[in-house]
């Protein structure tokens, strides 16, 4: 008999704001112990928290962006425990009343196909500080920098059945998180981390009892952890014991996971509604200014990379709306649609979405390609070449493409040659190559480095005729060859015509002046 | 010279009479003549004092000087004062040097006056007697037997024996206008939210409320001018115009300048529970006002009774959670030996805290726990909205509400430690000013037999103060009792 895997997610994202979520001090990464700690991070006696607006807006982006629910009025509440990286006894969190509720994710699962991922809630809270246990001669070390960082957790349902589905979940909503722009998604430094509740049952059956693996830094340890966890809860049950509702913590060492406290000694937070901040008021004009500013998002980018027309994404936004909307006009629907309205307003590509997918893959790719479309490449060139060279290169030198040493202007000049006749697609490999090298950002570098060495395509019928008669002559045999039926005879011939023209020649002219002068 | 009421010291500062530094100089020795008999302070800065008088003096020359520009002030001990001790009455901060202002001492900084020292108060505020502190308690001025009443009974002290014409105090269920009554001065307890609390040390901040101590009520006006005021530091600060706190006092009314108020007399304020000499001051203060022009009108507050369990809800509450900070890791007290992260805590917190702090810390613990938090927490915030409901009420029918400020005059040390229900009961009428977030005042209105203050509490509607302390002054302009002054202040 199978065991079904059932797999929730609780994801802490670090928003990307200057400072602090209840204090004007600093949020970055890697400063001395305590340095950008502040008063009221340190948790002197009499300081007060005062809230980040900008925390506030990144949630509300991320409530936009998974069709959550924004509540006009959510709490922030205290939940007491004692560490000493937790400086004032207690995290102001939100418990009852978040600031999103709902939502959900699109996520591509390898035996379920596209199925959504339900979330549960998002809700704002600071961090706490770190604790340092080594170098300090069997004492601990307080670093306060991290505290008070701005956190959302984000908290899936008990929609994902195995680890592959948890891992595309966490994928997609680093993606989400980094295309909106509310956290770097820098996963070392611990930006953006999971938590997973794993259980298991028969199909069919109730859920199982839970544990919960702690702090999972990246998708190979989230994925490792989950399958470690469900071999060992197969591995009780099926001995004739029961899981314990606990939570564990993943070695990735020796990638196991171990007990770190059962529910049994689970501490009573006292949570209540912290009587410093008065409840969050969200008023409508907020969430529509946050609205109107969203980036356009994969799902719908995705769809106008695929479509031929304005009115060909409005069929197909409708038409994976879920629900069946025949009976309303698409104007109608585009009207109740302000995300695809907004989208209506740009260009649309015709690609397949086989490409159209590839390219939303990451919000700068898709902008890269935009970009070199812009600057007036044909769409279907552009995307091959921005998934072919372009990331085959950036592949090659281990970088991101906001990197990329040539711009999409540059690319775009570069593709604008081959459009008219100026290199052939082989040339131009060789152009790219070298603009790569020498760094590319303007929209005539190709044209330079054209010119300078010399790789303009040799369209004239004269000259190429010239260099035909000289092969046919210098070729006899092959000639004979030809001329006895072996078509393959022809393919030598016009590769010894384009060597002679250093393969600059035209290759369809090539052709065609050597079928003639064959005939 | 020093005894003289925040309002003389500023005019004959202002006509140049008398210099900051002569007056700072007495003050301090007054303080030091009375510290062993009174315990009032916790520390007394001279040299930073002198100056400060000195440049308040220099201010002056220059022209550039406010009514309380020179004026000696004291702070309790429970405000942040940059550079020095804050202890909160407690060992915990027994060696806390505050790296910052509150914002009410920047803003008494800023109108130029001295601060001279940091007044004695239970610890952590916690207390109606001033017993809990762990620098011994203070004194009444009136009776050196018995209490000056607490939280803020140091300051009460300095102010009532003619230390320091003025004192800052905090009031989270009465700690101001408790001791003022005990100590037969005026205390202001202003509209939650319109004197922030950055800087406060606190113990239930939902309650806790800045104020100031003074002989008079136009006193209260002036020190009020300086520390109210928005704070983007306090999210619970409100964003209000800024008031002149003293601009309807100069009004003249004539003989019945209380002509047209509406004096609300809450019958549950005048029942058996008060000492007899209490209602009977506290009828002729209402006589009085009648005097003055104003009509009484009976009103009920039904709920008012529940103030002190509701009280003992949820400031228990936030203060276990408000003092998790007090855990011997980055600053205040910490115990010389511990076994382990455990153990040091468990150590520094038994020996920081004294019984008082640690019975409330264990109560409101408990009110927070699970299982417990809606029947006694949430239950208490019902309740505290059906006292705020009944004040909505009572004010459709009248302007002010008067009454006892305490049920008894100042009691004798040791007489109610051992029962801290009947201490708690010392607050039942001051705690639902803190529960509404509406101002009250005490003022003088009398004394015992036995020669013991006794104090009149006035209560008005949410942002009111201008209002309440015009009332104040009006009776103070008919009345000499704020200007009886304890034995001891005038045997000099």
């Amino acid at each position: 008999m199978t065991w079904e895997v059932v797999i929730g997610l609780e994801t802490h994202a670090q928003l990307s704001t200057a400072s602090k979520i209840f204090s004007g001090a600093a949020t970055a990464f890697g400063a001395a112990p305590n340095t950008p700690a502040s008063a009221v991070d340190i948790a002197l006696p009499g300081v007060l928290p005062v809230l980040n607006k900008g925390a506030v807006e990144r949630a509300i982006r991320f409530g936009l962006a998974v069709g959550a629910t924004i509540n006009t009025l959510s709490v922030f509440a205290r939940k007491n425990y004692f560490y000493p990286d937790l400086p004032k006894g207690y995290q102001i969190s939100q418990f009852e009343i978040p600031v999103v509720n709902g939502g959900e994710i699109a996520i591509v699962s390898p035996t379920r196909g596209e199925i959504r991922v339900r979330l549960t809630r998002a809700h704002l809270e600071e961090d706490a500080g770190k604790s340092l246990h080594e170098d300090y001669h069997g004492m601990t070390g307080i670093d306060l920098n991290r505290a008070g960082t701005p956190l959302l957790e984000i908290v899936s349902e008990p929609d994902m059945r195995s680890s592959d589905e948890a891992v595309a979940y966490a994928k997609s909503l680093h993606e989400l998180v980094r295309w909106i722009e509310i956290c770097d998604g820098n996963m070392q430094e611990g930006s953006f981390r999971c938590d997973a509740n794993v259980s298991i049952r028969r199909p069919g059956e109730p859920l199982g009892t839970r544990c919960e693996i702690k702090t999972l830094n990246s998708f190979r340890f989230l994925q490792q952890a989950i399958d470690f966890e469900v071999r060992r809860q197969i591995a009780v049950i099926e001995d004739g014991g029961t899981i314990v509702q606990e939570t564990r913590l993943y070695d990735p060492d020796r990638n196991q996971t171990r007990s770190m406290r059962s529910k049994e000694d689970a501490q009573d937070y006292r949570y209540f509604p912290d009587p410093d901040l008065p409840p969050l008021a969200i008023d409508r004009g907020w969430i529509e200014r946050v609205r109107r500013d969203m980036p356009e998002l994969a799902p719908m980018r995705r769809l106008r990379f695929s479509a031929t027309s304005r009115e060909h994404l409005v069929e197909l936004v409708k038409g994976g709306a879920g629900v069946d909307l025949s009976e309303m006009s698409d104007q109608v629907y585009e009207e109740s649609n302000p995300a695809l309205q907004a989208s209506g307003q740009r260009p649309t590509h015709g690609l397949t979405l086989a490409d159209a997918s590839a390219l939303v893959q990451d919000r700068a790719t898709a902008d890269y390609f935009e970009s070199t479309v812009a600057g007036g490449a044909d769409a279907k060139a552009a995307a091959n070449w921005v998934l072919g060279e372009v990331a085959a290169a950036l592949n090659r030198a281990g970088i991101g493409i906001a990197a990329a040493p040539v711009s999409p202007a540059a690319l775009a000049g570069l593709l604008a040659r081959i459009a008219d006749g100026t290199i052939s697609g082989k040339i131009a490999k060789e152009i790219f190559d070298a603009m790569w090298a020498s760094g590319a950002r303007g929209a005539r570098d190709a044209d330079a480095i054209i010119d300078a060495k010399g790789l303009r395509q040799i369209s004239d019928e004269g000259a190429i005729e010239r260099l035909v008669d000289e092969v046919i002559a210098g070729n006899a045999g092959i000639v004979a060859e030809f001329r006895a039926g072996r078509e393959k005879a022809f393919n030598s011939l016009v590769g010894k015509v384009m060597a002679a023209s250093r393969g600059k020649a035209n290759p369809g002219q090539v052709n065609a002046i050597l079928r003639r002068k064959l005939g | 010279m020093s005894d003289g009421t925040l309002a003389a010291l500023s005019r004959r500062l202002a006509a140049r009479e008398i210099s900051s530094v002569e007056l700072v100089a007495e003050t301090l020795d007054r303080i030091d003549a009375h510290q062993k008999a009174l315990n009032a302070f916790v520390t007394v800065d001279r040299d930073g004092a002198l100056a400060q008088a000195k440049a308040a003096d220099a201010a002056r020359a220059k022209g550039a000087a406010g009514p309380l520009a020179g004026i000696p002030i004291a702070h309790k001990d429970v405000l942040m004062t940059a550079g020095l001790p804050t202890t909160c009455g407690s060992r915990m901060l027994a060696d806390f040097v505050a790296p910052y202002d509150a914002h009410v001492v920047e803003g008494l900084k800023r109108a130029g006056t001295v601060l001279v020292g940091k007044t004695n108060m239970d610890e952590f505020a916690m207390g109606s007697s001033n017993e809990t502190s762990y620098f011994g308690p203070v004194r009444n001025p009136w009776d050196l037997d018995r209490v000056p009443g607490g939280s803020s009974g140091g300051s009460a002290a300095a102010v009532a024996a003619r230390l320091v014409p003025a004192a800052t105090g905090t009031d989270t269920g009465g700690s101001i206008r408790q001791p003022a009554s005990l100590t037969g001065i005026c205390g202001l307890k202003p509209t939650y939210g319109v004197a922030s609390r950055y800087g406060l040390i606190a113990f239930a901040s939902s309650l806790d409320t800045p104020g100031p101590f003074a002989q008079t009520a136009e006193d209260c006006a002036l020190m009020m001018n300086a520390m109210a005021g928005h704070d983007p530091r306090d999210s619970t600060s409100l964003d209000r115009p800024v008031e002149d706190y003293t601009r309807r006092l100069s009004r003249s009314k004539g003989a019945r300048p209380l002509e047209g108020l509406r004096v609300g007399l809450p019958r549950e304020y005048f029942g058996k529970g008060n000492d007899t000499e209490v209602a009977a001051a506290v009828q002729a203060a209402v006589a009085e006002f009648v005097d003055l022009g104003a009509r009484t009108v009976e009103v009920g507050l039904p709920a008012v009774d529940l103030s002190v369990p509701v009280y003992y809800g949820i400031a228990p509450a936030a203060a276990s959670s408000n003092l998790s900070r007090f855990d011997g890791v980055r600053y205040g007290h910490r115990a010389a030996r511990y076994d382990d992260l455990n153990d040091m805590y468990r150590k520094t917190r038994a020996e920081g805290f004294g019984a008082e702090v640690k019975r409330r810390i264990l109560v409101g613990t408990y009110v927070l726990s699970h299982g417990y938090y809606d029947a006694y927490y949430v239950k208490a915030q019902q309740v505290r909205r059906l006292i705020a409901d009944d004040y909505a009420r009572a004010w459709r029918e009248c302007d002010i509400l008067v009454g006892p400020t305490a049920p008894s005059p100042a009691f004798r040390f040791g007489d109610k430690t051992d029962d801290p229900v009947q201490m708690y009961l010392n607050d039942i009428y001051t705690i639902a000013a803190n529960l509404t977030g509406a101002p009250a005042i005490s003022i003088p209105c009398g004394f015992t037999r036995a020669g013991l203050p006794i104090g009149l509490q006035i209560q008005g509607d949410y942002f009111s103060e201008a209002a309440i302390l015009d009332v104040a002054h009006r009776y103070q302009q008919a009345t000499d009792w704020h200007a009886r002054v304890p034995r001891i202040a005038a045997a000099e």
